[in-house]
């Protein structure tokens, strides 16, 4: 194997572990910051995936531009979750999500 | 092996043990420090794919800036005993062992696929300043990018307004 194919397939498979990673921490959580920073690992994983394409295909400009608006997008979501997540608190003072589900319509 | 893929494998596996110990932390400020530190290393990764740009932004919006909401949040929010953080602990070693046992599976089994990998390119290289794509070939990403800005920044008005 060349040592292109190589770097793609060992950074993917770094970033195929991530996305498992972040998948479990979500699944098995039910603190709601604790959730955000498995939302933060899945998207860290899918950055990672768009700069190795661009890498492979060489188009490091598009994959960067992509990679940027990626990274705009995550911050204003954890930034609007993080605020509801203090809402919340506010309200039934404790992040626990199981506490949540009284509020089912 | 070369020193440059030797020193990749350590940047991969170290990017999946700070994400793997981000997770598995009981305390939440010790899983932001994990999850900046993953930021970091993926920082590097992206500094050695030639992506000083994009890199650079990573460091500083998710190493910086998203470390820094989650951690006034976490200061908002009521700290944890050390009787609590000691139960919480064994709390997650019950429900997150298998995620290492996963990982190393899912890793070593990754690592033995060998997958026919073919990166030829079929059409002409595209525009190759960053600077070009964003402000001319893609500049309604530009215009989302305002509108998702500006919608975060109401949204949290909304949300803290009494």
């Amino acid at each position: 194997m060349t040592e292109l194919p190589q770097v793609f397939w060992l950074f993917s498979i770094g970033a195929i572990l991530l996305l498992i990673t972040g998948f479990y921490c979500l699944i098995m959580t039910y603190n709601l910051v604790r959730a955000l920073i498995g939302l933060e690992i899945l998207t860290k994983s899918v950055t990672l995936f768009i700069i190795l394409a661009g890498y492979v295909t060489e188009r490091m400009a598009l994959a960067q531009a992509l990679a940027i608006t990626l990274i705009i997008i995550e911050v204003v979501v954890i930034a609007v979750a993080v605020g509801i997540v203090l809402c919340v608190y506010k309200n039934i003072k404790s992040i626990d999500g199981r506490l949540l589900r009284n509020i089912k319509g | 092996m070369t020193t440059d893929m030797a020193i990749n494998i350590i940047l991969g596996v170290a990017l999946v043990l700070a994400a793997a110990w981000t997770v598995m932390t009981a305390r939440l400020l010790r899983s932001v420090i994990g999850l900046a530190l993953t930021s970091m290393i993926l920082t590097i990764i992206m500094f050695k794919l030639n992506s000083p740009l994009a890199a650079v932004f990573e460091l500083s919006v998710c190493a910086g800036l998203i470390s820094a909401i989650f951690i006034s949040c976490i200061s908002l929010t009521q700290r944890l005993t050390d009787e609590q953080a000691a139960a919480k602990q064994k709390e997650r070693f019950s429900s997150f062992w298998l995620l290492p046992v996963i990982l190393v599976l899912a890793g070593v089994a990754l690592y033995q696929v060998h997958i026919p990998l073919d990166f030829h390119l079929q059409a002409a290289p595209s525009e190759s300043d960053v600077r070009n794509i964003i402000w001319n070939l893609r500049h309604l990403d530009l215009i989302g990018q305002i509108v998702i800005l500006l919608a975060g920044a109401f949204g949290v008005v909304a949300l803290f307004k009494d």
